[in-house]
């Protein structure tokens, strides 16, 4: 196996002007993920989960470390790609999910998911038939595929966020509690797409309030708990 | 403090705009200090920041109607080099009339008021030496239904018009001529929200369907949020911090930046 991300010494601390103060998130973070690989973040509120995944994705800008990502351009830090390599990688190869959508006015919930897959290349018709399928496997309703997602309840919008963002297969997954507010059948669709991008060889880290959703996904667990930053084998630890 | 970032390696493309370094003073007010930017082709750049902190000065100078004390502009476009701001008033008139187009916050700027909206936008089109009526009719009306302008009042001035409507004749002549790059200075202040929201949908659109390299300057946060991918935050007449748009918002670096963000949260 090859590491797709090897993250090395990364820090992260908020200094808040006003306050005059600092928070610090983490640091000294290191672990490596491989293709295939899924590693579940775990710790109590506040203990850096959600601000990790954000500093991978360069939301958060971290203090020091390394993030080295193999992408298809070759080895790339992620804690100091200029920015616009930042945002190909996002639009290639590096996906976030996260609990809210962010829903356009005049928008169909089809051409929300299908955006992905047209930017990509994909050809609109094709595209729209790919976002049907994604919307119709998490459960949401074929009258509702032309309507506005802007009315739609908060479920209803988190079925659409996750067929989008989950549509176009990715090297590296970032996940922050994807399955709050999500029904039983969607929940359990979504399990089924990891599965499938995981055996496609995405490396994915994720946050999930209830671990055993996605028990028989997780390879690795770390505990990101200050004072108690440990990583194990799934196999030597219950979630 | 954070890392200083790499040279972009993957994406290779030149910046469509490249501003270095900048200055400008009016008496004893320098309205810009030693500002860049830089624009990359498709992409959208926000520029926020209090009042008086140089921002329409700077997009005035990118649109050539403006000359600063120093500094440099470029455009990677075919058939144009150097240093824009040397170029002779003719030149740029041509240039910004062809490849630039601009929205102005207040209206009056933009349009004459008493003129037909389709005239307004066939203007521009005279100006890059267009003549046939035709085609002049024609062209304007393709750009007007692009921004969604309501057709059957072509032939309205400006000063019957709403608001929204009057914003919408102003990007219809921005783009009349496909221009590669398309500035826009506060597009949706002074709109009600409904149709600040229309306004704003309209340019997320003709933004993904052209591909058009946009510079907007805005205070509403939401705004810049909805449309830009890049950020840039000025403070009398500086640069205070540069980034992805989310990376702005949600970890701003700068005193100011944090102030600016909190107070809209
Ligand atoms: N944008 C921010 N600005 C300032 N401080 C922040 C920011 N984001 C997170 N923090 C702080 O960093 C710490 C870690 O927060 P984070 O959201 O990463 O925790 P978490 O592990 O995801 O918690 P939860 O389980 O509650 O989601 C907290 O003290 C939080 O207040
Ligand atoms: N033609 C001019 N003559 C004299 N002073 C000027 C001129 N144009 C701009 N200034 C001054 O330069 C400074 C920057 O003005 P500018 O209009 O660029 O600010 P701004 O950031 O767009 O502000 P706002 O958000 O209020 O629109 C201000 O102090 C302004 O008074
Ligand atoms: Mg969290
Ligand atoms: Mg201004």
């Amino acid at each position: 196996m090859t590491a797709v991300l090897e993250i090395e010494g990364l820090t992260k601390a908020f200094t808040l002007h006003h306050l005059g103060n600092r928070i610090g998130a983490f640091s000294d973070i290191t672990f490596s993920v491989d293709a295939g690989e899924f590693v579940l973040l775990k710790g109590a509120n506040g203990a850096g989960k959600s601000t990790l995944l954000r500093t991978l994705y360069r939301s958060y800008l971290p203090q020091a470390g390394q993030v080295r990502f193999q992408s298809a351009h070759g080895e790339i830090d992620l804690a100091r790609a200029a920015e616009v390599d930042i945002a190909h990688l996002r639009r290639t190869e590096i996906g976030f999910v996260t609990q809210f959508l962010t829903a356009r006015p005049r928008v169909s919930a089809e051409a929300i998911v299908a955006e992905p897959l047209r930017l990509s290349g994909v050809a609109p018709e094709r595209a729209l038939e790919q976002a049907r399928e994604a919307l119709e496997l998490f459960g949401v309703k074929p009258d509702l595929w032309q309507a506005y997602p802007t009315t739609f309840s908060g479920g209803e919008q988190q079925k659409v966020n996750l067929a989008r963002a989950l549509i176009l297969p990715q090297k590296l997954l970032l996940l922050d509690e994807p399955t709050a507010s999500l029904d039983a059948k969607a929940r359990a669709a979504l399990v089924t797409r990891l599965a499938e991008l995981k055996s496609g060889g995405a490396a994915m880290i994720g946050v999930f309030h209830h671990p055993g959703d996605v028990e028989h996904l997780i390879d690795r667990i770390v505990d990101l708990t200050p004072d108690h930053f440990v990583e194990k084998d799934h196999t030597d630890v219950a979630v | 403090m954070t890392l200083t970032l790499d040279a972009p390696r993957i994406f290779q493309t030149k910046p469509l705009l490249s501003v270095d370094n900048v200055s400008k003073s009016y008496g004893a007010v320098h309205a810009l200090r030693d500002v860049s930017a830089i624009a990359y082709p498709g992409e959208v750049l926000g520029i926020v920041g209090e009042s008086g902190s140089g921002k329409s000065t700077l997009l005035r100078m990118m649109n050539l109607e403006e000359i600063p004390d120093k500094g440099r502009y470029t455009l990677d476009l075919p058939d144009v080099s150097g240093n824009l701001f040397d170029l002779d008033r003719f030149a740029r008139r041509m240039l910004c009339a062809t490849r630039i187009g601009i929205v102005y916050q207040n209206p009056h700027l933009g349009l004459l008021m008493k003129h037909s909206s389709s005239g307004n936008v066939a203007e521009r089109l005279l100006v890059a030496g267009e003549r046939s009526f035709a085609t002049l009719r024609a062209k304007a009306t393709t750009a007007l239904e692009a921004s969604e302008f309501p057709l059957e009042r072509l032939d309205a001035p400006p000063i019957e018009l709403s608001g929204g409507m009057q914003q919408r004749v102003q990007l219809a002549k921005a783009i009349a001529l496909e221009p590669a790059l398309l500035l826009l200075d506060e597009p949706t202040t002074g709109l009600d929200v409904s149709v600040q929201a229309l306004v704003l949908d309209t340019l997320k659109r003709l933004q993904q369907d052209r591909q058009i390299t946009m510079v907007i300057v805005s205070h509403d946060l939401g705004v810049i949020r909805t449309l830009a991918d890049r950020v840039m935050v000025m403070r009398r007449g500086e640069v205070v911090e540069a980034g992805l748009a989310d990376q702005i918002f949600q970890d701003p670096q700068h005193a100011y930046t944090q102030q600016l963000v909190h107070a809209k949260l």
